[in-house]
């Protein structure tokens, strides 16, 4: 049995800082996503839908709420959440059904709607919630956990700001041309080296903003959609042949956003083989669910929450050697028309984080992407793509999609 | 003034993070574990028992940041204006990684990583304490700089 399923189609509305019900995006995503697919709603099976916490019981079910805004069809109906992974786990979900033979047609949808400035915590007290205790003992924010990643960088490989920043630079490039992109506009190294520090050694245009936006992606078993493009006397869709949502094996002894501390690495002694990462782990799990490893990937979409952690990942899917990213970076090999780019949509850089949306994004632009439909940023030749993200509480995900 | 956690650490003269030592398996935890319902995060063991014991005072910085910005509610200002503090990750002899301010008077020019650094314990607020990390200079060290 094949263990793939077929993207029939993916839409999205484009990120911003709209104002607007997180229901709405999600309902122009899904349509969108559909009418690519060439599917009418009622033929949908399975509704999944991307958890957004910030809006309320109606976010808590995103899936009934967005079958709701489409018009109740009778579809089974799930609800994922998974921190920024959200978007992958749902995606898992449907492909699960779907392999299983319970369910054919599937459509997965996130969207969110997102307040200003830091991400803050629920309110109340609760002196037993990691996510609360970090603001409150130590004003520890997400950009802190970003900038100590970025320092180590600086400190065990020579990285430095001006690299950061040329990040960002590709990556503002990058998005110029994608109408689904938030910030549209070219950045120079002087600017980011220019915008404010938030914390040392990251400036503002070195952090991405949080968004308005939504993602949605139709997922077919490969029999409905070989049957659907004999119809259509169209080509073979694009596939997914990985969905990676490992968690991390203990002891996890890199700090992870919003912990205070790592477990203890001392279980493992001394002088054993040097242990993979969780986020290299996450990769790992892909690849090997793919059956084909980081010299196959024609394409990356990373979640560069900051320029630097763009870096990290790199390394993580294993497309450089550790502390090897700067030179790739430097020499253009991650720019469109590079050996390996990465971030060809233009990242978080130019989207801005939509939580339970932004794992979907990403497979939304490798569908793209692998169709040479991604105008102004198209990676020519690409075969096989591979993203890859991280949330809190030992949340992941890659997803690797082929032509 | 007390302990912002009660049991996460001492408040004496020479201060030190409360970890938890399985008794089963020896592993270490911080924070704590809570005094009722635990069980070990290590996944070969099914301990359920530990014993409290001090952590090192003193390791070496992972790496360390600081918050030009000041961070959102729960996070209570120490002044208005806001003063900017640091943040460091410190590496423990116990082979664990704990976040903490940077002592009060210290930036990130005086940290780097791999740097040793001491646990104090200074105001968090008018009524509560917490743990932070100071750079150790060596002798001579000062000089140099």
């Amino acid at each position: 049995m094949s263990a793939e399923v077929a993207v029939l189609g993916v839409g999205m509305h484009p990120w911003g800082k709209w104002g607007r019900p997180f229901t709405e995006y999600g309902v122009v995503a899904a349509r969108a996503a559909l009418a690519d697919a060439g599917i009418e709603w009622p033929t949908v099976d399975l509704v999944v839908g991307g958890e957004t916490v910030r809006n309320g019981y109606a976010g808590y079910v995103a899936g009934a709420t967005f079958a709701q805004a489409l018009g109740w069809n009778g579809a089974r109906v799930a609800t994922s959440y998974a921190a920024c992974a959200t978007g992958a786990q749902a995606l898992d979900t449907a492909r699960a059904r779907i392999l299983a033979g319970l369910s054919e047609v599937a459509l997965v949808v996130g969207a969110d709607t997102t307040p200003k400035g830091f991400l803050a915590p629920n309110a109340g007290e609760r002196w037993e919630d990691p996510d609360w205790l970090r603001f409150r003992l130590l004003g520890m924010t997400n950009p802190a956990y970003f900038a100590l990643y970025a320092r180590r960088r600086m400190d065990l490989y020579g990285a430095t700001q001006e690299d950061f920043a040329r990040v960002k630079v590709k990556n503002a490039r990058h998005g110029l041309a994608n109408p689904m992109a938030r910030y549209r506009k070219e950045v120079s190294v002087e600017e980011v080296l220019g915008s404010a520090v938030v914390s040392d050694p990251l400036h503002l245009l070195d952090i991405c903003a949080t968004s308005d936006g939504a993602a949605a992606v139709v997922v077919t078993s490969t029999a409905f959609a070989e049957r659907y493009a004999r119809k259509l006397g169209g080509e073979r869709p694009v596939r997914i042949s990985a969905i990676s949502t490992v968690t991390p094996r203990f002891p996890n002894t890199i700090i992870d956003m919003p912990l205070l501390s790592t477990d203890s690495a001392a279980v493992l002694g001394e002088g054993g083989e040097p242990r993979r990462t969780f986020k290299e782990s996450i990769a790992d799990a892909a690849y090997e669910e793919a059956g084909i490893g980081p010299d196959d990937v024609s394409l990356a979409e990373v979640y560069d929450l900051s320029t630097a952690l763009e870096l990290d990942w790199i390394e993580d899917l294993g497309l450089c050697a550790i502390g090897e990213a700067e030179q790739l970076l430097r020499e253009g090999e991650t720019t469109v028309g590079g050996r390996i780019p990465v971030n060809p949509s233009g990242g978080l850089a130019c989207f801005g984080e939509a939580v339970p949306a932004q794992a979907l994004a990403q497979v939304c632009e490798l569908t793209w992407q692998l169709r040479g439909q991604a105008t102004g940023r198209q990676v020519e030749g690409a075969r096989v793509g591979i993203t890859a993200n991280q949330g809190l509480f030992g949340h992941g995900s890659s997803v690797i999609l082929r032509r | 003034m007390r302990a912002a956690v009660e049991g996460w650490f001492t408040t004496g003269p020479e201060p030190a993070l409360l970890g938890s030592r399985c008794v089963s398996c020896a592993t270490m935890f911080f924070p704590p574990v809570r005094a009722e319902g635990a069980f070990c995060g290590n996944p070969a063991c099914a301990g359920e028992v530990f014993e409290t014991v001090e952590l090192s005072r003193r390791g070496t910085v992972w790496s360390y940041t600081d918050a030009r910005y000041q961070p959102p509610a729960p996070y209570v200002p120490r002044s208005d204006p806001y003063q900017p503090f640091a943040l460091a990750a410190v590496e423990l002899a116990e082979g664990i990684t704990v976040l903490g301010q940077v002592a009060d008077g210290y930036g990130v020019a005086e940290l780097r990583v791999g740097g040793e650094v001491e646990l104090v314990v200074e105001p968090l607020d008018d009524e509560l304490l917490i743990w932070r990390w100071k750079p150790v200079t060596e002798l001579g060290e000062e000089a140099d700089q």
